[in-house]
């Protein structure tokens, strides 16, 4: 989608999040210079195309009791890779399902399966369960707890339309 | 977190009107007043329950790109690393894993070739090799997680 100036002054006014007031859209407006009704019609629009996924929370899941993170990785074999993250995702604690370029000798994996739970054994047995369930338990594979986390506040939108 | 403050979360995860008054008629449908709901999710951002509260923006959908980077980090040189890592704006987050790969982070950016970029200066800054692994296919995204 090609952002007009009156969407990028819109995106500008929302960087920092949605104003915790009553009339959120009005006071986006007088940022921006447009009528409440503009902002959310331009809103509806942008969430439309995509543009914005959805308002809403950003939650952080460590501080919601999802302090179990595994990055699963597998080798899967080219022609299977599409049919098994298709079939991943339909898990429900799959929350996200990536296939990515190997990067040898150090890394052989191609899929990537985020899985997050409350407790890392409970975590450690879902995806044992999960590899067993979809025939992928002899593939390499590995799983990497997260251990620390630096930053998480997704993307920002002037790093990518500035 | 209060039993209402994890209402707030499962019921606000999927989305938020988009109406004059939307912290009104969201606060309808989780039972409480507009009032209380505006003073839960401030203190929710405050605490860091929450990272914000507003728009979660698609990169993609603007012509940008994301890319995930992977670096050895040697033990000692971790936070000193992290910080430079974590000092270019196109970075979106961080994580220390465990694996011989300890520092896995995504990169942001208007253009695959800015994406690019940004890793090469990061591997001048470090002097350590940065993998990178943009995705070839993504088969979901969704955020399910019941709080």
């Amino acid at each position: 989608m090609e952002l007009s100036p009156a969407d990028r002054r819109l995106l500008d006014a929302l960087e920092g999040g949605l104003p915790l007031v009553p009339r959120p859209y009005a006071v986006l407006g007088e940022r921006a210079g447009m009528a409440e009704a503009e902002v959310i019609r331009r809103l509806a629009a942008l969430q439309a195309a995509g543009v914005v996924k959805r308002l809403g929370l950003v939650v952080r899941h460590h501080e919601i009791g999802y302090r179990a993170n595994a990055m699963t990785v597998m080798d899967v074999p080219d022609d299977m890779v599409d049919a098994v993250g298709e079939r991943l995702t339909r898990a429900a604690d799959v929350t996200l399902c990536y296939r990515r370029p190997r990067r040898l000798p150090g890394w052989p994996y191609n899929l990537f399966a985020m899985v997050h739970g409350r407790e890392r054994g409970a975590v450690l047995a879902r995806i044992d369960q999960l590899l067993d369930e979809h025939g992928l338990a002899g593939l390499p594979h590995a799983v990497l707890f997260s251990t620390r986390r630096f930053k998480q506040r997704g993307a920002r939108y002037r790093a990518a339309a500035a | 977190m209060d039993a209402t403050d994890r209402r707030i979360v499962a019921g606000l995860q999927g989305g938020f009107p988009l109406c004059p008054r939307p912290y009104e008629r969201a606060a309808r449908e989780l039972g409480l007043d507009e009032g209380e709901l505006i003073r839960r999710l401030a203190r929710l951002v405050e605490t860091g329950v929450l990272s914000r509260f507003g728009p979660l923006f698609n990169v993609e959908a603007m012509g940008g790109t994301y890319v995930l980077a992977a670096m050895a980090v040697p033990e000692d040189a971790f936070d000193r690393v992290a910080e430079m890592v974590n000092a270019h704006v196109e970075v979106a987050h961080n994580y220390e894993r465990e694996h011989l790969l300890n520092m896995w982070f995504v990169v942001a950016a208007e253009t695959p070739e800015r994406a690019e970029a940004v890793l090469g200066e990061i591997r001048a800054e470090t002097g350590i090799e940065v993998l990178s692994m943009p995705k070839l296919e993504e088969y979901f995204v969704g955020l399910r997680l019941q709080p």
